[in-house]
């Protein structure tokens, strides 16, 4: 069993949509919310993804082609 | 308790005893050394500072490390110049450049890094890593040879040769990655995860990016002990200004200069400007952005201390600005000429954000600014070569010469 602890970035047209849901749903990951700040047309989560590394490889490529930006929590480690 | 009260998370405040992770276990929060000021303030003074190393350590009362050896690299220090001439053409009597260009690797990232290798040494690893498309390769891997320490650095497979030499030449394990900016940003997260190594700026993230508080303490001290009125900082993921203001707050604490006063001002370029573009939108959430800019060093799509840098400005008082790429080489450019100076890319986005501000009335003719010059420019030369008058060339000649002073000028001034 791995963790992952990610960023999720969602652009408007994905904010009432409840993707994280969705993605334990069709794969087979836990999610754990730590922080977020959901806007009206913005929104950030920080959570832990669970599971085998193959199924949370899954679950964020899946996440990325509904069109979440997915980060490291550090942000940027690629520095100048 | 000693001086260092351990590490505190930034959102839920958890506070950690000193060891190499950056991440709150609870809220997944930032981490940051907590210092007992009551009792540094009963220790320091200017005199022992004065007294100490020309270097970033001469400030070690305020820096994360305990009575392990340090590694001296020789970082900081560095000259703040007084800049009559570009103040003159700027409207400003009070203009000073810090001119961090002349550290041992040539930019500020020798500070930090210094630090993360100290206290890396003291938690036991023999390893130092990064990932980075210079300034930090450079960094890191000259530190890991002068503490005998691997040094392990990440950079993109397509990166300029320049910089690929700039890094090889102290032989660290160099590791080019293919794939885009986010796959090889990912992969160093993992890296980061699995491997034993001190990753500066990701597990000793919380003691490397203490150093650039330095940045904040020489500047007091070269003033005569007083924090500057405004602050223009090159910014990029934000830890370096977060920690320069911290670092004009912490002299406070400690009693060495009065309640600072500084606006600090986010300087960015407009090919990546996150930062800015939230300080527009009035508001501090930062949405990433994918970076096309000139100034390489600060090209950071999704900077980690984006909302705290917000913060800072909202609270200060103080700016976020964005230039072009043409801006920047006018303004590496205007550096070069009227202070001896040649900047990176980054340079001339500090100086062409000073100029925007002081043209726009934001800065008081007499008020004491101070712009940060974070990187050397011969680091990034192909940004302004093709913007430069090329050589006259002329034959062997005094007839050659003579006559192609006639034609100058500018040359012919200087002559009579």
């Amino acid at each position: 069993m791995a963790k992952q602890r990610v960023k999720f970035t969602f652009p408007p047209n994905l904010i009432t949509q409840p993707v994280i849901y969705n993605m334990g749903r069709q794969f087979d990951v836990v999610t754990n919310i730590r922080r977020a700040n959901v806007t009206r047309d913005r929104g950030w989560v920080i959570l832990e993804i669970s599971g085998d590394v193959p199924e949370i490889e899954r679950a964020v490529s899946w996440a990325t082609s509904q069109g979440v930006r997915v980060d490291p929590i550090e942000g940027d480690i690629v520095a100048g | 308790m000693g001086r260092l009260r351990g590490l505190v998370c930034r959102e839920c405040g958890h506070l950690y005893g000193i060891q190499p992770i950056h991440v709150c276990e609870f809220c997944f929060g930032p981490l940051e050394v907590a210092y007992d000021y009551d009792l540094i303030r009963s220790t320091v003074s200017r005199e022992a500072i004065a007294a100490g190393p020309p270097t970033i350590w001469r400030y070690k009362a305020l820096l994360p490390v305990d009575d392990e050896p340090i590694i001296e690299t020789y970082a900081g220090f560095t000259p703040l110049v007084k800049a009559e001439n570009l103040g003159r053409l700027l409207g400003l009597n009070e203009l000073y450049v810090k001119n961090d260009t002349v550290n041992p690797t040539f930019s500020f990232k020798d500070r930090p890094v210094a630090i993360a290798a100290t206290r890396a040494r003291a938690f036991g690893f023999d390893t130092i890593a990064c990932a980075s498309t210079g300034n930090l390769a450079a960094a890191v891997a000259a530190c890991g040879a002068r503490a005998s320490m691997r040094a392990v650095v990440f950079i993109p497979a397509d990166l300029e040769q320049s910089k690929i030499i700039n890094t090889a030449i102290y032989e660290p394990t160099l590791v080019a990655v293919t794939g885009n900016y986010d796959e090889v940003n990912r992969l160093c997260s993992e890296i980061a995860d699995k491997y034993g190594w001190a990753f500066v700026n990701i597990n000793v993230r919380p003691y490397y990016s203490e150093g650039s508080k330095t940045l904040a303490f020489e500047v007091a001290e070269q003033l005569g002990w007083r924090a500057p009125d405004h602050a223009i900082v090159p910014t990029g993921s934000g830890s370096m200004f977060t920690k320069i203001w911290k670092g004009f707050q912490e002299l406070h604490k400690v009693g060495l200069i009065e309640a600072p006063a500084t606006h600090m001002t986010v300087a960015q370029a407009a090919g990546c400007a996150p930062m800015v573009d939230a300080y527009d939108r009035r508001t501090l959430n930062v949405a990433p952005v994918k970076p096309a800019t000139v100034a390489k060093s600060l090209a950071i799509g999704n900077p980690a201390d984006g909302y705290y840098s917000l913060k800072i400005i909202k609270e200060t008082g103080g700016h976020a600005v964005r230039v072009s790429d043409a801006e920047i080489v006018e303004g590496m450019k205007l550096l070069a000429r009227t202070e001896g100076i040649f900047g990176e890319t980054a340079g001339g986005v500090s100086v062409a954000v000073a100029r925007k501000l002081a043209e726009g009335g934001h800065i008081g003719r007499d008020e004491v600014t101070v712009i940060y010059v974070t990187g050397n420019g011969l680091k990034t030369p192909e940004a302004v070569a093709e913007h430069l008058a090329p050589p006259i060339t002329i034959a062997a000649t005094m007839e050659a010469f003579e006559e192609t002073l006639e034609q100058d000028h500018s040359g012919a001034a200087a002559v009579a």
